[in-house]
């Protein structure tokens, strides 16, 4: 279930501040739980989340162990020009989801 | 012939009302509320915020495993029932539903499963699995927002009658029947939360607590944990008729698949 779902407007006026909703399916799973056999679960965490706007970094978050699992990670951007926003999540165990959004700004 | 058909919807009538006024004891109508009343405004603000509740991630899977194909059969749900938008429309609101093959009712899981087996010739989803909470959560979806309807007819009422007799019977080593925290103390707190009123309005839903989705199964077997009476297994016929009575009690409640609870 790796899937990651973006909300944002599709357009807006220049210089307008727009939000910007992402919601990562991910268990987070936070390194320091046990089984019943008292054996530790190995970490599984989302480590860094990026947005770059038409390829310009413009938000970055740092997780960690304490994030709660399917993290919503809600910001805002000056919506500046016409183009692209790539969201990157990277993770443990080789986790890597891509998304884009497009946005027309007038 | 004439007296026959001129007694019957009155003795129906009079049965009826026996059966309401047994009901009746537990909470007035007009005092019934969904959980989502009872909790925090930060969390209803998760559930009524579909681009926030992460609920829907279960039900955007259910979209896409209902248009794959599967089985021996090779068919998708969506080759015999259509676009769910329309055909699951306020199905939902009516599980647990008489299984005529079973002859006992059915709830919406076991309902997803037997058409994998029978129709698309697959394994059956295994309780609590992705999928299964994908699909359920995907069809309880299509019924947000209509009134819950239980059928209750000669066929169901031994079962309802079954699963009301499992919710005020005093189980476990607290010794602690369904009724006595949910019919007699609602609103009070237990561990910081408010009890409800056990209304399953919104299942499958996304809980807090589990970081995930969970089937109303799942929350009574916690709660059955936490009396510390012994667990029944995942479709256990006693499960289903609890669920049944639960969701008859409900009837009318708005569903709100999929919920979110702290």
């Amino acid at each position: 279930m790796a899937r990651a779902v973006i909300t944002m407007p599709a357009q807006a006026k220049r210089g307008e501040i727009i939000e910007i909703k992402t919601l990562a399916a991910h268990a987070m799973e936070t390194g320091f739980r046990r089984t019943q056999t008292g054996e530790l679960i190995p970490r599984d965490i989302i480590r860094r989340f990026t947005c770059a706007y038409n390829g310009v970094e413009v938000f970055r978050v740092d997780l960690h162990p304490a994030v709660a699992a399917n993290p919503l990670i809600a910001f805002t951007t000056v919506a500046t020009e016409s183009g692209t926003l790539a969201f990157q999540w990277t993770g443990d165990n080789g986790y890597s989801v891509a998304e884009t959004a497009s946005i027309r700004v007038e | 012939m004439s007296l026959h058909i001129g007694v019957r919807p009155l003795a129906l009538a009079y049965v009826a009302c026996v059966f309401f006024d047994l009901a009746a004891a537990g909470i007035p109508q007009p005092e019934r509320r969904s959980g989502y009343g009872l909790m925090s405004p930060e969390t209803r603000a998760i559930q009524d915020d579909d681009t926030g509740n992460p609920g829907m991630l279960w039900v955007l899977d259910g979209e896409a495993l209902w248009n794959r194909r599967a089985g021996a059969a090779d068919r998708a749900c969506s080759d015999c029932h259509g676009d769910a938008r329309a055909s699951m429309k306020g199905v939902a609101a009516r599980y647990p539903a008489f299984d005529a093959a079973r002859g006992r009712p059915v709830n919406l899981e076991q309902r997803i499963n037997a058409c994998r087996t029978g129709r698309q010739k697959a394994p059956p989803l295994p309780y609590e699995s992705g999928d299964l909470l994908a699909l359920t959560a995907y069809v309880g979806r299509q019924s947000r927002g209509l009134p819950i309807g239980i059928a209750i007819d000669e066929r169901t009422r031994p079962f309802l009658e079954a699963g009301r007799e499992i919710f005020f019977r005093r189980q476990g080593q607290l010794n602690l029947a369904c009724a006595q925290c949910h019919d007699d103390n609602w609103g009070a707190k237990l561990a910081g939360s408010p009890i409800t009123q056990a209304h399953p309005t919104g299942y499958p839903l996304y809980r807090l607590e589990w970081q995930s989705l969970g089937s109303l199964e799942r929350r009574l077997r916690g709660c059955l944990t936490g009396i510390r009476a012994e667990t029944y297994a995942y479709g256990a016929p006693e499960l289903v008729d609890l669920e049944l009575y639960l969701m008859w009690r409900a009837r009318g409640m708005k569903m709100e698949t999929p919920a979110v609870r702290p």
